[in-house]
């Protein structure tokens, strides 16, 4: 676990603050069945995100990637510690409280499937939230017009329903609902993992675009290491419940230090014969030497 | 006579149906016969009751002993009753009475049962306990019983009695409602409103009460109609004012005479089957609508068609081109389902050769038709699905035209599969063992036991540390990477020739990833078998495949050697794809400084 350093108490006096910080954070479930003990899914988890800048958590599924998210989004609930965003304690908000963050953190997330109302036409979704923060009806269309721009749709999307769109056409949605209300924190769930491979990468594009532009901050949650290395400026790697690497995403993602990410690392695939074949090989010899392994050792093929 | 249950069908069939369908709703219902038969008895029946002053002038309570039993006149056009009441009144004013009283019924159902439902769905917890506890107490009790005593000891008012039967039914109501919101509740869009700032009540109109409206308006019907039936319970025993005329007092009172005038049993018992038959049938239409349900055809087609004969007409029996470690050929392989006027092809033309010992990718995006191929190689395809090919032969032999029962021995014995879904593909109620050893016993035709120690041998083979454990384990005992070796295990019981793999490693997490293909590997070189694996990801293809087809909207765009796919990849469609990756690309550069102050923060 790497502790965060530690952000001075006061705000809004220069660009080392961090514009939301998480301290030492346990979330813990009461166990569903009787008398078994509770489940930890983050076990003191600290780390900070400053303007403008992209944060990859990286790990596997049940690692508490995503309860990490879903805590800075007040959809988990903190058990012990703190976070705080923009100086201000966010972790112990009642629900009333919280709607008034709701133009300030903003989420994406993984499924473009069911995170958008199927009933309901892609003007009304994206209404919805500037309708809820009292602007007017009309200045509303315009602004969903600005934003069906801004993240490449044609103009005409407006009144057609969600399933008449493609998975990464639903993901453009899902992300022009998370920028309405101009957030500077935007929380992305495997924004990508759901999609196929050549919209993946314009997809992440338009999240380096409108970041370039405007200047919000993203929690970025994957699994995918190759992801995390294209989008985030810096990364954390998440194992049980912990965090226990972090750094600059080249360092992290190419030269890790902990042997967990190094498994992570050579785990994943390189579309390229000759050099799979040698990071499996390395892989396979790591495993080895690690007692790590699958219970099994391939034979050469 | 006992309340008919009003049970969680229509709560399952109508949370199936999207909500989005709703807009069309009466429409497409207006277009089914039963429907709108049932909705004019319906309306015809409210308009003669409402309307009953102008229809007939006779009184339906005035008794008069002088036309006892009366005979069909002028006067009396369906005859008089016991005590000298004429019928067809009756039947118009007892029409009032029995409809009004059943929408008493409905009304306080829903009155109680949706609010119930809404909000024990939506805030769970203590409150939600209380709700179900309360719910299944009023279940329990026999409400004809409770019936029976309100209306001896309370009121003899039909509208009284309705109103507890209204409330007795409530709880069906509230579990219905609960569980559409149960399932709501935690989509994504309702996370995501929640994170837009939307207050409770808001996301419960906008985003809860539209799913709930649906099933709802068939379960009102299904109320509506059994509150019918109650009601002609209850006054056929006597209860009930004598004051109110009623179609169950009629009953009460022809039944007093069935031997004298019989015919007086037919008119209120007509009225009332007609009634609760139409309520029924329309909440059957309602639900088929709701949930968009199609007639099907009733078998599963997997004859492979001809299409060689339509085409240019290449020899039936023509295998010399098929050198002999082919294992299997197809050629220009065809599958199309039917859509609104036509049929929309997905698999269009494709044409592959597996060898013994290779493994062949099969790459593609969602909706380039590679699972297709593999399904209809498979004959796994949904009925609907039409599948032609110019020529299919596997190890020699022709697949086109075998019916159903020789595919059967081949699919499992000579060509497995491994899913994508490994949880989803083991069926929950049963152990691992009993599930890998009857297609064991099925193919080779051993017995349980031989087929015991052969599994246990082959779970230990693909890697799991404590086989008869797991033997005897449920399926949700084990993890979503255990599960895929054991699936591993199950198609390889039989030693097939070939393998046909669908994405087997999408679902997994990359550390499982790499070790489930360097087992499939390893079992292929092991066993000589031919492979065929599925999949969207270019890494795993680099990983393990010998040769690679690319797939684009229904057709192989590329086939080549993975060698020269990847460094001399020749169809633009392949080269967008490979350029997609994001595995070389150049990581982002730490941030330097805040670039620039957003909005708020220049603001504040």
């Amino acid at each position: 676990m790497i502790a965060a350093v530690e952000a001075p108490e006061e705000s809004h006096n220069g660009s080392e603050v961090p514009l939301l910080s998480i301290e030492d954070v346990t979330v813990q479930y009461p166990s569903k069945k009787w008398r078994s003990p509770d489940f930890l899914a983050l076990k003191g988890v600290s780390l900070d995100i400053r303007a403008g800048e992209t944060v990859g958590l990286v790990g596997e599924s049940g690692s508490g990637k995503t309860t990490l998210g879903r805590a800075v989004l007040g959809l988990a609930p903190v058990t012990t510690g703190r976070i705080r965003y923009d100086g201000q304690v966010i972790s112990a908000m009642n629900r009333k409280q919280r709607r008034t963050l709701s133009d300030e953190i903003q989420v994406v997330f993984q499924d473009p499937y069911t995170s958008l109302n199927p009933a309901l036409t892609v003007l009304d979704i994206l209404t919805e939230p500037l309708l809820t923060a009292g602007t007017g009806r009309a200045q509303a269309e315009q602004r969903v017009k600005d934003l069906l721009e801004q993240v490449h749709l044609p103009r005409d999307a407006s009144n057609r329903l969600p399933r008449e769109f493609s998975g990464g056409q639903r993901q453009r949605i899902a992300i022009a609902r998370a920028l309405c209300r101009d957030p500077r924190l935007i929380v992305c769930d495997e924004p990508v993992s759901a999609l196929d491979l050549s919209n993946q990468s314009r997809v992440l594009d338009l999240f380096i675009e409108i970041q370039e532009r405007t200047g919000v901050s993203y929690l970025f949650v994957t699994h995918d290491l190759s992801v995390v290395r294209y989008i985030s400026h810096r990364v954390a790697v998440m194992y049980k419940g912990e965090i226990i690497e972090t750094g600059d995403a080249a360092k992290v993602t190419t030269q890790p230090k902990e042997a967990y990410t190094q498994k992570l690392l050579l785990a994943a695939p390189v579309p390229d014969p000759a050099r799979q074949a040698s990071r499996r090989a390395a892989r396979q010899k790591f495993s080895a030497k690690l007692h790590v392994a699958g219970p099994f050792e391939s034979p050469a093929s | 006579m006992t309340v008919p249950p009003i049970d969680g069908t229509v709560a399952a069939a109508a949370a199936s149906g999207e909500t989005a369908r709703r807009r069309h709703i009466v429409v497409r219902l207006l277009q089914d016969p039963v429907a709108i038969c049932c909705i004019v008895v319906l309306l015809l029946l409210t308009a003669a009751s409402v309307l009953a002053p102008f229809l007939t002038d006779q009184d339906p309570i005035k008794s008069s002993l002088a036309e006892t039993l009366a005979p069909m006149s002028q006067q009396h056009p369906l005859g008089a009753d016991g005590v000298g009441r004429d019928v067809v009144a009756r039947l118009l004013y007892g029409g009032q009475t029995s409809l009004a009283a059943a929408c008493v019924a409905v009304l306080v159902a829903f009155a109680v049962g949706v609010p119930a439902g809404l909000f024990g769905g939506y805030y769970r917890g203590r409150a939600d306990a209380i709700l179900a506890w309360a719910s299944n107490f009023i279940m329990a009790v026999p409400a004809i019983i409770i019936l029976l005593v309100v209306m001896a000891a309370v009121s003899q008012s039909t509208y009284v009695a309705m109103a507890v039967l209204g409330l007795i039914v409530s709880p069906s109501v509230y579990r219905l409602v609960r569980a559409s919101v149960v399932s709501v509740r935690e989509e994504l869009f309702v996370d995501a409103a929640k994170v837009s700032g939307l207050s409770d009540a808001r996301i419960m109109r906008r985003h809860i009460l539209p799913v709930v409206q649906a099933p709802s308006i068939i379960q009102a019907a299904q109320i509506f109609g059994v509150s019918i039936g109650i009601q002609a319970g209850i006054a056929f025993l006597g209860l009930g004012s004598p004051t109110e005329a009623s179609w169950g007092a009629m009953l009460n009172d022809a039944f007093a005479n069935i031997y004298s005038a019989p015919l007086l049993l037919l008119w209120p018992a007509l009225i009332i089957c007609m009634t609760t038959a139409s309520l029924a049938l329309l909440a059957n239409s309602l639900r088929d609508t709701l949930s968009g349900s199609r007639r099907r055809p009733t078998r599963r087609s997997d004859r492979v068609r001809d299409a060689s004969s339509s085409s240019e007409g290449s020899a039936p029996a023509d295998f010399a081109d098929v050198a002999d470690d082919v294992l299997l050929a197809v050629d220009n392989l065809m599958v199309d389902y039917p859509v609104d006027g036509g049929r929309r092809t997905v698999v269009d033309g494709v044409s592959l050769t597996v060898c013994r010992g290779q493994v062949l990718g099969l790459v593609g995006e969602s909706g380039s038709g590679k699972s297709q191929t593999a399904f209809s190689l498979l004959g796994l395809l949904p009925p609907e699905a039409r599948v032609s090919a110019g020529r299919l032969l596997f190890d020699g032999v022709e697949l086109k035209g075998l019916g159903r029962s020789a595919m059967n021995r081949l699919r499992g014995k000579r060509i497995a599969y491994v899913p994508q879904e490994p949880m989803s593909n083991l069926d929950p109620s049963f152990t691992i063992g009993s599930q890998l050893a009857e297609p064991v016993r099925q193919h080779m035709k051993v017995s349980a036991k031989e087929a015991k120690t052969l599994l246990l041998a082959l779970l230990e083979r693909v890697g799991i540390n404590d086989p008869a454990r797991v033997y005897s384990s449920y399926p949700h005992q084990i993890s979503g990477g255990m599960a895929q070796r054991v699936l591993i295990a199950g198609a390889i019981s039989c030693d097939p020739d070939l393998l046909i793999a669908d994405e087997p490693t999408t679902a997994l997490d990359v550390t499982v990833q790499a070790e489930i293909l360097d087992l499939i590997r390893s079992l292929q070189a092991e066993r000589n078998m031919g492979v065929i694996l599925v999949t969207h990801d270019f890494g795993v293809v680099a990983d393990i495949c010998d040769r690679v087809a690319v797939m684009h909207t229904g057709k192989i765009v590329e086939t080549a050697s993975v060698q020269d796919l990847f460094s001399a990849p020749q169809d633009a469609y392949t080269r967008m794809l490979l350029s997609s990756t994001l595995e070389d690309a150049k990581p982002r550069s730490p941030l330097k400084s805040t670039p620039k102050l957003p909005k708020r923060a220049q603001t504040a």
